[in-house]
C-alpha cells in the first residue's frame, strides 16, 4: 500500500484511540499513539492475514501477538479498520459487556485476538510456541509480536529469548516499542535496559533498528526482516517511538501512559489529526 | 465390593503411568505435543521423546516460557502436554497459567509430578501442598488427581479428548495398583471402589490406597466404610458425594494436600449447600513439609492409614 494511504489510515487510528479512551475515561493513549504507524503498516501492508472469517488456528496465515496488552486501543482500532469486526464496536471499549476488554482477551470472542495479554512478559513465549508449530506443520507463514520496552524488565522475556535463539526459531519477527518511558517515569530512571541492541545480539538474535514513525522506513525494515527469516536466527526490531506521537501536548512525557484527555483536551487533540476514514 | 476384596495388581509410581499414557496418546493422536523443563527422566517422558522427537520440546529450566509456549502451540490446533514437578507447574507459573491458559481457554494439559509430601527427601521447597487449591480456583480449569499407575495412564490418555485446560497431578513413589488396566476413566465421574453404609471416605491420589487400607481395618472392626476415589476435583461429582452420605450420614475426606483449598473443602461446600453432614479432614494442617522418607512424612503429618481410621471413628460419633 502507498505510504500516503497508510499515513491517512494511521491518522484515523489515532483519532479512534483518543475518542475511545476519552469516552470511557480510562485506557492507555500514550503507547497506543506511539505504535499507530507500526501497527497500521503491519496489518495493512505487511501481514499475510485473513480478517474474515477469523481463523483462531491461523492456518497458512501470519500471526501477531500484542504482548504489551495495555495498548489495546491501537490494536482494536487497527483490527476494526482492517475488517476483523465492525468499526462501530469501538464505541464499546471498556464498557460492561463489551468484547473490547480493557486488555485484549479471547474470553468474549473478539475476532483478531488469539491470546489474552496485559500481565506483561508472556507474549514472546506464546509467539515462539506458535512459530514452532508452524515449523512442525510445514506452514511457512510468520509470527510477529510487539513488546513494550518496560516489559523487557520481566524475566520471562529473557527465558524466551534464550529458547528462540537456541532452537533457531527463525520464523519470528519481534518488535520492541522503544519509547523510553514507563508508568513511573523515564525507563532509564526506573530500570535501564543498558545497551539494548547488544543485549539481543548477545542472546543470538538478528537485530534491526528503525524509526517507528517513518512508514517508508518501517516498510523497508520489515522487508529486510523477512529476508532474514529462515536463516537460523530469531529477529528483533528495536523501534524508536515517541509516546503520544501525533498530539503535541502528549509527547515528551510519560504522563499520558495511562491517563486520558478530558473533552476539551480531546477537541485540541483531534484538531491535530485529520479525519480520513470517518469517525466511528 | 468389600474392602477386603480389593485386589492389588502390582506396585508402581504414578509418574510412570503418565509416561506410558503420554506415549500411548502420542501414538493415538498426532496432534499431541509435549514440552518439558529439564525433568524428562523424572517425568518419564523419555519414551515419548524417543518415539516422537519432532513433537517433543525441551525448554530447559524456564517454566514460565514453557507455559507460554504451550499456550501458543494451541494456535494450530495442537494439544500440548507440559511436564515438570507440581510446584514448578503451578506456584512458579501461576500468572502464566492464569492469563495465557485458563483465561485464554487454551487446550493445554499441565502435567505435574512429585506432588505432595511423598516427594520425600528433597524437602519443603519441592513438596507442594497448595497446588490443588490454586488450580481449582482458576475458571475453565479441570483438575484431576488419579490414584494409581493404571489410572494415571488412563487419565493421561483421556484428557486429550477434553477441549480445554487440564491440571493433572501425580507423584513420585511406588504405590499399590488397584484400578483395573482396562477400566474406563471418565473425567468428573467418581469411582465408588468400596461400598459401605456406616461412613463415607472420599479420597484422591495416594490417599485412595490409604483409605482402602483404612476401610479394610474398619471392616475387621465390623464397620462398613464406603470408599470413593474422587479422581476429578473439578468438576466435582456432587451426585456421588450426596448419594453416599445419604446412606452413611458422615464423611471423611483424605488428601495429600493442605486443608486449605483441597478436596475436603470442595466436598464440604457441596454438603453445606445440599445436605449438611459431619465431616472430618485428613490433610496437612497449614504447615510446610520437610525432608524425610515418604512413609515417615505421611506418618508425621497425619495423612496416613491410621489417621483415616481415627477420622472415620471420630466422625461416626458426630452423626
Amino acid at each position: 500500500m502507498e505510504t500516503k494511504e497508510l499515513e491517512r489510515i494511521a491518522s484515523q487510528v489515532r483519532r479512534d484511540i483518543l475518542r475511545m479512551v476519552c469516552e470511557c475515561n480510562s485506557g492507555h493513549p500514550g503507547g497506543s499513539l506511539g505504535c499507530a504507524d507500526f501497527l497500521t503498516t503491519l496489518y495493512f501492508d505487511q501481514m499475510k492475514n485473513t480478517p474474515s472469517p477469523f481463523d483462531m488456528n491461523a492456518k497458512n496465515e501470519d500471526v501477531f501477538y500484542l504482548s504489551n496488552g495495555h495498548i489495546s486501543p491501537v490494536f482494536y482500532s487497527v483490527l476494526a479498520r482492517s475488517g476483523y469486526f465492525p468499526v462501530s464496536e469501538l464505541s464499546t471499549f471498556r464498557k460492561l459487556g463489551t468484547r473490547l476488554q480493557g486488555h485484549p482477551s479471547t474470553d468474549k470472542g473478539l475476532p483478531g485476538i488469539r491470546m489474552a495479554s496485559g500481565s506483561l512478559g508472556q507474549g514472546l513465549s506464546c509467539a515462539i510456541g506458535t512459530a514452532e508449530i508452524k515449523k512442525l506443520t510445514g506452514d511457512d507463514s510468520l509470527v510477529y509480536t510487539l513488546h513494550g520496552d518496560g516489559e523487557l524488565q520481566e524475566g520471562q522475556i529473557w527465558e524466551a529469548a534464550l529458547y528462540a535463539a537456541a532452537n533457531n526459531v527463525d520464523n519470528l519477527i519481534a518488535t520492541i516499542d522503544y519509547n523510553g518511558r514507563q508508568i513511573d517515569g523515564d525507563l532509564d530512571d526506573v530500570i535501564s535496559l543498558g545497551n539494548l541492541p547488544q543485549k539481543w545480539q548477545a542472546f543470538g538474535w538478528e537485530v534491526l533498528e528503525m524509526d517507528g514513525h517513518n512508514i517508508d522506513e518501517i516498510k523497508a525494515t520489515f522487508a529486510k526482516a523477512k529476508e532474514l527469516t529462515g536463516n537460523g536466527k530469531p529477529i528483533m526490531i528495536i523501534m524508536k517511538t515517541e509516546m503520544g506521537q501525533g498530539v503535541d501536548y502528549m509527547m515528551g512525557t510519560h504522563k499520558w501512559h495511562g491517563s486520558t484527555p478530558n473533552p476539551e483536551q480531546l477537541v485540541d487533540a483531534l484538531g491535530q489529526l485529520e479525519e480520513t476514514l470517518g469517525d466511528y | 465390593m468389600k474392602a477386603s476384596e480389593i485386589e492389588v495388581l502390582g506396585k508402581k509410581d504414578t509418574r510412570s503411568g503418565f509416561g506410558e499414557g503420554l506415549l500411548e496418546v502420542g501414538k493415538q493422536n498426532s496432534d499431541v505435543v509435549a514440552l518439558c523443563a529439564d525433568l524428562t527422566g523424572s517425568l518419564k517422558m523419555n519414551a515419548f521423546e524417543n518415539e516422537f522427537p519432532e513433537r517433543f520440546f525441551q525448554v530447559g529450566i524456564s517454566e514460565a516460557n514453557m507455559i507460554g509456549m504451550a499456550a501458543g502451540m494451541t494456535i494450530g490446533a495442537k494439544i500440548p502436554y507440559t511436564g515438570t514437578f507440581a510446584n514448578f507447574s503451578t506456584a512458579r507459573v501461576y500468572d502464566q497459567i492464569r492469563q495465557s491458559v485458563a483465561y485464554s481457554k487454551k487446550n493445554v494439559k499441565i502435567c505435574a509430578s512429585h506432588a505432595g509430601l511423598t516427594l520425600g527427601e528433597d524437602g519443603a521447597t519441592h513438596q507442594t501442598l497448595e497446588d490443588i487449591g490454586m488450580m481449582k480456583m482458576l475458571p475453565n480449569m479441570t483438575v484431576i488427581v488419579p490414584a494409581d499407575f493404571n489410572q494415571t495412564k488412563q487419565a493421561t490418555i483421556a484428557i486429550a479428548e477434553l477441549d480445554g485446560p487440564v491440571y493433572l497431578r501425580f507423584g513420585r513413589p511406588s504405590v499399590p495398583i488397584f484400578v483395573k488396566e482396562d477400566a474406563k476413566f471418565e473425567i468428573g465421574k467418581a469411582d465408588v471402589i468400596v461400598e459401605g453404609t456406616d461412613v463415607t471416605i472420599i479420597a484422591c491420589g495416594h490417599l485412595v490406597w490409604k483409605s482402602i487400607e483404612a476401610a479394610q481395618e474398619l471392616e475387621k472392626q465390623g464397620i462398613s466404610a464406603e470408599v470413593i476415589n474422587m479422581h476429578t476435583i473439578k468438576p466435582l461429582d456432587e451426585k456421588a458425594i450426596l448419594d453416599s452420605v445419604a446412606k452413611t450420614g458422615c464423611v471423611v475426606t483424605a488428601e495429600e494436600h493442605m486443608y486449605n483449598g483441597g478436596l475436603g473443602e470442595s466436598v464440604a461446600r457441596v454438603l453445606a449447600i445440599h445436605n449438611p453432614t459431619p465431616q472430618e479432614f485428613v490433610a496437612v494442617n497449614d504447615t510446610f513439609g520437610e525432608s524425610g522418607t515418604p512413609d515417615q512424612l505421611l506418618e508425621k503429618y497425619h495423612i496416613d492409614t491410621p489417621d483415616v481410621i481415627a477420622a472415620a471413628l471420630k466422625v461416626m460419633t458426630r452423626k
